[in-house]
């Protein structure tokens, strides 16, 4: 057992993956430059001296690079691609989204392409073309699984299991819970440490995590928002509302089953997204609650989310646009009086 | 490192034998067969979709096919009948999948925009422009890495040559010496737009040089040329010294897709290169330099004609899939 970052917890789950079974590989920018960082967040720090040949960094073309990540996959290797921040994931989107994600259908079922695609996402300080949440875009696509972490034991339970699932597995990390240490070192981080098993353990895809237990309603979100529900919970608790925390965790599929137990104990349900509102995967989960257990629903569902703006650039504007705890907390008064 | 861009001259009639010659013809003619009945059954409302024929351009996908082994893998675009045909998927997995049967080659859910058999080495073609080319590039990584010696061609038309997806999967597979050979039919139109409206160069194989490999404008409706081209482009590749790019001249003789009746391809320029189709071209070669008899070529038709009017009549008749069938096939 160690104490263990997101950063850390992957770096160790990818050289595990890589030793464990030779079709394994990482392709990216950046992921494997001697004296450089490991990629943008240093997940990949120092594995090109174990992995030679295995760490295969490219030109700065992720449509390519995706391109031949899911070719690669077609042909039975098992790559892990990153993009440095989600927002690029647009340009390989043609490559996730026609080839990728469709192929296996398209096929009648005669290729699969286990790909494994990491982004990190979140509002940071960089304005508009580095913080946005990409989770929408992907979720509602056919053949892919997405899934987001938000703690090291996760992460690497979960890059684990996506290395070994033979779909397309789409993983969001949030720039703030990497734990990337010296010059990648993030400002305003957010402790996301676990205490990593030292035995091979898998997470499934599919599965939300109740966080915290508690009767009166039930808060759901994942990455970031993850960590700022369980804070507003704790500000809550101290008022005497038990709110429930779920990290959702599995983005698509949704876990409704768990969910679904949830919201049957408390009748109300917050939504947390970082990233604005409109078309936003809360929308998604409300309307997968409405259908799933509906009936339970003592009050409408609130969501809390971003506002309908690109990500601001100005640490002033960035603290307005993105939920905090304050709003949480206040999203869940609302319910309570709905 | 040098571009090419002289046309190859014909084989020497002793190098080839008999039965190989005659594959290559039968090959070609079944794939204009199969379109013109293809082409026939839309018209006639009877085929679902839409269709986009390669009739004129048998002989880049023959040729090249004919350079590769069985495990081999190809990628092709929406106009892929021909590419699928010369791979070796039959007409009738073909037929069936147009007719939107589950015993086609995609079980239904394909069509004919996405032909493809893994085990007949061709990946679902794709319908995206220039999508097919980073896909190859990721296949012959693949190949290298593992390692095996098998190559991916990768067909496209010289409208892809705009798509940064052919920068990007050129450059890279350049930088790393994939086993791929990069197939170019330039069959001068992307859709209706003539190449000299989207390329200043259309010198479409001299690209190659500037990501430091090798570039050839090949005569596309020489299916001989082609397949010597593709002979020496695979060798290149499997002894490590890929990429190649293989420009083929060639020409559409249909309309881009449906009922385009290509009222912007100018009629001089059709008649030229009608005259210069490729299976009259090779069937005179085939009579006049390797000693074939009409009748020989016409006894190839025969049976290439018996086996698609066999093709269309099971096709017609082929179960449809079922309502949960709707959602398998999404998810391995």
């Amino acid at each position: 057992m160690k104490r263990q970052g997101i950063a850390e917890a992957l770096r160790d789950g990818i050289a595990e993956e890589l030793e464990r079974d030779p079709a394994v590989f990482c392709i990216g920018e950046d992921i494997a430059v001697p004296g450089g960082w490991g990629g943008a967040f240093t997940v990949t720090l120092g594995l090109e001296k174990r992995f030679p040949g295995r760490m295969i960094d490219t030109p700065i073309a992720e449509l390519g690079f995706f391109g031949i990540a899911t070719g690669a996959a077609l042909m039975g290797m098992r790559p892990i691609a990153d993009v440095q921040y989600g927002d690029f994931l647009f340009l390989a989107s043609d490559q996730i989204i026609n080839n990728a994600a469709k192929m296996r259908y398209m096929s009648g079922g005669t290729c699969k392409v286990p790909l494994v695609m990491r982004a990190p996402i979140g509002a940071t300080g960089r304005g508009s073309q580095h913080a946005q949440s990409m989770e929408r875009y992907f979720t509602g696509v056919p053949g892919l699984k997405v899934v987001a972490v938000s703690n090291a034991y996760d992460a690497k339970g979960m890059l684990k299991s996506a290395v070994r699932d033979d779909n397309p597995v789409l993983i969001f990390e949030h720039k703030l819970l990497y734990g990337s240490k010296g010059a990648r070192a993030e400002s305003g981080a957010v402790d996301a440490t676990s205490d990593i098993p030292d035995d091979d353990y898998v997470i499934p895809l599919d599965r939300a995590a109740v966080r915290r237990t508690g009767a009166d309603v039930t808060i759901l979100g994942w990455l970031l928002m993850a960590h700022f529900a369980l804070n507003a919970a704790e500000q809550l608790a101290t008022a005497g509302v038990e709110a429930e925390v779920i990290d959702v965790r599995s983005l698509s599929p949704v876990d409704y089953e768990t969910i679904g137990q949830s919201v049957r104990k408390t009748g109300r349900v917050v939504i947390v997204e970082e990233g604005p509102k409109t078309g936003g995967v809360a929308a998604e989960i409300a309307a997968g609650i409405m259908e799933h257990c509906g009936q339970h629903l003592q009050a409408p569902i609130v969501r809390v989310a971003s506002a309908d703006v690109p990500v601001p650039f100005t640490p002033a504007l960035e603290n307005l646009y993105r939920p905090d705890p304050a709003r949480i907390v206040a999203g869940v008064r609302q319910v309570l009086q709905g | 490192m040098s571009t090419t861009t002289t046309l190859r001259s014909k084989a020497a009639p002793a190098a080839f034998k008999r039965e190989f010659l005659l594959e290559l013809h039968r090959r070609m003619i079944l794939i204009r067969e199969f379109e013109e009945r293809v082409k026939f059954l839309f018209l006639e409302g009877t085929m679902p979709g839409t269709i986009h024929q390669c009739q004129g351009q048998e002989a880049s996908a023959v040729g090249v096919c004919a350079a590769l082994a069985g495990d081999d893998f190809i990628t092709s675009t929406f106009r892929g009948h021909g590419h699928a045909l010369a791979k070796g998927l039959t007409a009738q997995e073909m037929m069936d999948e147009l007719f939107g049967a589950r015993t086609g080659c995609c079980r239904g859910k394909g069509g004919s925009m996405h032909m493809g058999n893994m085990s007949k080495g061709m990946v679902p073609a794709i319908a995206i422009v220039g999508g097919g080319i980073p896909l190859a590039a990721g296949m012959a990584l693949a190949f290298k890495m593992k390692p095996t010696k098998q190559v991916a061609a990768c067909f496209f038309g010289d409208g892809a040559v705009a798509e940064g997806a052919f920068h990007e999967g050129v450059n890279m597979s350049a930088l790393w010496n994939l086993p791929v050979v990069f197939v170019c039919e330039n069959n001068l139109y992307g859709a209706s737009t003539h190449i000299s409206k989207v390329m200043k160069d259309t010198r479409v194989s001299a690209r190659a040089a500037s990501y430091g490999f090798r570039g050839e404008t090949v005569d596309g409706n020489d299916v001989l040329a082609v397949y010597q081209a593709a002979v020496t482009a695979v060798a290149d590749c499997r002894a490590g010294r890929g990429p190649v790019l293989l420009e083929l001249l060639t020409y559409r003789r249909t309309g881009h897709s449906r009922r385009d009746p290509c009222h912007y391809q100018p009629k001089g320029e059709r008649d030229e290169w009608f005259d210069r189709d490729p299976l009259v071209r090779f069937a005179r070669v085939l009579v006049e330099r390797h000693g074939f008899a009409a009748a020989e070529l016409d006894a190839v038709k025969s049976s290439v004609d018996a086996e698609i009017v066999a093709a269309v009549e099971h096709a017609k008749s082929a179960p449809q899939p079922t309502q949960e069938e709707l959602s398998e096939d999404v998810y391995a």
